[in-house]
């Protein structure tokens, strides 16, 4: 068992700017951790890119679960409060990764066009109106998924595509209002990528799942 | 912002499609922060890097000593100087400009700003 990122250094002054990690980033946690060895014999990654950081936990967990300075962990952000606490929290773990402000994957391709090994994504998943995607509200911003909750995730499915190396893996957590049936479909349809429910939980009435894909072989 | 990690950003300005990549570094503000050398993984990324990006990167900074292209065998010593380079050197603050259209991101406490405006996306 590995330990839970410590999150002491975030403050709720930071709470009302970032988003706190709650049930979703733990099943995130415990999904990777399941993973672990598949990652390091089979994947042996180089670069990994987290979407979307937040405090950086997930990220920060998979920098300890891989070993520190292994691989390049890169986060992005579309909040800069996010990035800086995502560096601070890697910094009070004994974690190097590095942080990038920017709207999903802008700036980073096509330099990283098939070259991520391993890719998370905890999007903003809760069923929302079109309107709260675009949120000036960072927290807001951080969970608005607008219609079925899928239009930030709608965004990012062929961007997977273009990012994966070729034994690459794509992490993504969802709720079962965002169809995930019709997300795995679209992925082997579009782009033959092969899927599995990783793990999945309760939470209330909502069920969250991780999806894990990853390109057909033969 | 390690170098290693400017290797990857290219300017993605609306319409701004040649000549924007690597971006160049100006009023930078370094900072050395020691990791661990790590040769497997630094031989890993090096066929992920920019080579003659990360040399046009580093004389922007100051560091000449590179070689224009990456040799095909390498000591122990070599490795240790890119290791310095790509994965210790921090650009603290500073900006990032693209040759083609001159968009500036600036990089502030270690962490660079890709954001674009609406009009400018």
């Amino acid at each position: 068992m590995f330990p839970t990122p410590n999150l002491d250094h975030i403050t709720s002054n930071d709470y009302e700017n970032v988003y706190e990690p709650a049930e979703d980033t733990f099943l995130f946690l415990d999904a990777l951790e399941k993973d672990i060895e598949f990652l390091k014999n089979n994947i042996n990654p180089c670069i990994c890119l987290e979407i979307g950081s937040g405090t950086g936990c997930v990220s920060t967990f998979l920098g300890q679960l891989l070993g520190n300075g292994t691989t390049l962990l890169l986060c992005t952000d579309i909040n800069p409060y996010a990035t800086a606490i995502t560096v601070k929290t890697a910094i009070h773990n004994s974690i190097h990764l590095d942080a990038i402000t920017t709207n999903l994957t802008s700036g980073l391709l096509p330099r990283l066009y098939h070259n991520v090994d391993i890719l998370c994504f905890n999007p903003p998943y809760v069923v929302t109106s079109s309107e709260d995607v675009n949120s000036t509200n960072l927290i807001e911003r951080a969970w608005a998924g607008g219609i079925d909750g899928r239009e930030v995730i709608d965004k990012m499915l062929p961007l997977v595509n273009d990012l994966l190396s070729s034994n690459g893996v794509f992490y993504l957590l969802v709720i079962s209002d965002n169809k995930p049936d019709e997300i795995c479909d679209r992925m082997w349809n579009d782009y033959k990528f092969q899927s599995k429910i990783l793990a999945s939980r309760l939470a209330g009435r909502e069920k969250q799942l991780i999806l894990k894909f990853w390109r057909n072989q033969s | 912002m390690r170098l290693v990690v400017h290797n990857m950003l290219q300017c993605h300005v609306k319409g701004c499609v040649s000549n924007n990549f690597p971006l160049q570094l100006l009023d930078v503000e370094l900072e050395i922060q020691e990791i661990e050398f790590n040769p497997r993984f630094l031989q890993n990324m090096l066929p992920r890097l920019d080579w003659r990006a990360f040399v046009t990167t580093a004389a922007q900074i100051g560091i000449n000593s590179l070689p224009q292209d990456l040799p095909e065998v390498f000591d122990e010593d070599f490795l240790k100087k890119l290791h310095r380079i790509l994965f210790e050197t921090h650009i603290v603050q500073g900006k990032m400009i693209c040759a083609n259209c001159s968009h500036e991101y600036p990089v502030k406490d270690g962490i660079p700003n890709m954001l674009l405006s609406e009009d400018e996306a």
